[in-house]
């Protein structure tokens, strides 16, 4: 086993060592029920999709994902375990991934532990699969664009609380730049152009493109370009801050 | 083991380190002494690859600090001013993750971690968290997390800190016992550890080296004690 996955092994151990996972969990499961069967009239619409379900999780990852991320590197700046984790043979790149991606698996684990929903709309209905595959895959890169959002700004700060309130603000920057109200407000005094950046930047047009069954290249390269930029800027920031 | 070659580093406008040069072969055990702020901590960091430095470099079992730093580490044995740990890790857990990334595996894990539990008196909390350790056993951990790779090379930032008259003069009898093989540094303000086990010993302030030599050759030379000695030059360096 190389060291970067002693470093992921350790850290996605270190959610479950503590109440965080749990409560993590009971709390994001809750929610992505709650406004599934409430908010969204599950039932009202009569439908057997999941549409209801991924259509409120970009509002739910704004706040989940960076509580997920917060702890990343503020706790190890905090606690002083960066000095011992960057003297031993690793390189910051390898820590960095392997602390990003187990991370990630745990949100893996958050959003499989949904499946009940899957139930449900297969027990009542029959529906496309295709589209819920994609949903998912889409809402599983978009946990991953947001946790390498968090990631860079656990690195910025010791903080955890500012290190949150930060990434809470990229990622709504993210989410609500692609919301119509946005858009049509921009539209006013923006040429088109500028407007379509604003659009293909934001996450919610890659991700309501995915959850509609339409698995663009396009799509997977923002996303990957998203987690790779920003986990790369950790790792610079990492470096020059560790010993602050 | 060691060669340091004009090491500086400053953080802002303050320099910590100022061009620093001195090398420590095998067998010696290297006490670096020096008020608080003298530059102690940074200087072992920078030999640790924790910190790069502004200029100069050094090696470490041949292994360039800038060049090659997973090799100095994979050489070195570091135990850091805090003894930096993860609380919610049971020691046994903690030694295990070390032992994962320092590519430690199979019967190779099992005869180190059997060597260092009982070496470093830890047994007795092995499967205890690390944030319910006392100060003195959580030292004790960071020594065995350092040790456990058997490095030919240590740097130990003030290892016997915290720890109680017993364990003190344990670990003294650690490193000097270590030190017959080994190349070993160690930070310390008890004078009398300098003398107790340490070959040779650096006094450094405000960044520079101002004394190298050994306890012994410094008490014929002052004809005082050490503790005389090091007030003396701290403070003589301090007024100047």
């Amino acid at each position: 086993m190389s060291s970067f996955w002693a470093v992921f092994k350790r850290e996605l151990k270190s959610y479950f060592a503590t109440p965080v996972a749990y409560v993590f969990l009971v709390i994001f499961v809750a929610f992505a029920g709650y406004l599934t069967f409430s908010k969204q009239g599950f039932f009202e619409a009569r439908q057997a999709d999941m549409q209801p379900f991924f259509v409120n999780l970009p509002l739910l990852f704004i706040f989940m994902v960076p509580a997920t991320a917060m702890r990343l590197w503020a706790e190890e700046r905090k606690v002083g375990s960066i000095e011992l984790l960057f003297t031993l043979p690793i390189t910051i790149a390898q820590a960095v991934i392997g602390k990003f991606l187990a991370a990630w698996a745990f949100l893996g684990i958050a959003l499989a532990l949904t499946f009940p929903m899957v139930i449900t709309v297969a027990y009542l209905g029959d529906p496309d699969k295709g589209l819920i595959v994609t949903g998912y895959l889409g809402s599983f890169l978009m946990a991953g664009g947001f946790l390498a959002i968090g990631c860079f700004f656990s690195a910025v700060s010791k903080n955890q609380v500012i290190a949150f309130v930060l990434s809470v603000v990229a990622c709504a920057v993210l989410v609500f730049a692609g919301m119509p109200t946005t858009l049509n407000y921009a539209s006013t005094f923006l040429p088109a152009g500028c407007v379509a950046a604003i659009k293909g930047m934001s996450f919610q047009e890659h991700f309501e493109s995915l959850q509609r069954g339409v698995v663009q290249f396009g799509d997977l390269a923002y996303f990957a370009l998203l987690i790779v930029g920003w986990v790369a800027a950790c790792t610079v920031i990492l470096d020059e801050r560790k010993a602050s | 083991m060691i060669e340091v070659k004009e090491l500086r580093r400053s953080f802002g406008p303050v320099v910590a380190v100022d061009g620093i040069s001195f090398s420590v072969g095998q067998g010696q055990v290297l006490g670096l002494l020096g008020p608080n702020g003298a530059g102690k901590t940074t200087a072992m960091r920078m030999l640790a690859c924790y910190i790069r430095p502004d200029s100069g470099t050094a090696s470490v079992c041949g292994h360039d600090i800038l060049k090659d730093p997973i090799g100095v580490r994979r050489s070195l044995g570091y135990l850091a001013e805090n003894s930096p740990a993860y609380p919610e890790m049971t020691v046994g857990g903690f030694l295990r993750f070390i032992c994962d990334v320092r590519q430690i595996k199979g019967k190779d894990r099992k005869k180190s971690l059997d060597r260092i539990v009982p070496m470093c008196s830890i047994d007795s909390v092995y499967h205890q968290t690390i944030e319910t350790l006392s100060k003195g056993y959580k030292r004790r951990v960071g020594l065995a997390q350092a040790l456990i790779h058997d490095p030919p090379v240590l740097i130990l930032d003030e290892p016997t800190d915290g720890l109680d008259p017993n364990q003190k003069h344990d670990v003294r009898k650690l490193i000097t016992e270590m030190g017959k093989d080994k190349c070993i540094i160690i930070s310390t303000h008890i004078l009398e550890e300098v003398e107790a086990i340490c070959s040779r010993t650096i006094i450094i302030a405000r960044g520079k080296v101002l004394v190298d030599s050994t306890p012994k050759q410094l008490k014929e030379k002052h004809h005082v004690s050490l503790d005389e000695i090091f007030r003396t030059i701290t403070k003589m360096k301090k007024s100047a």
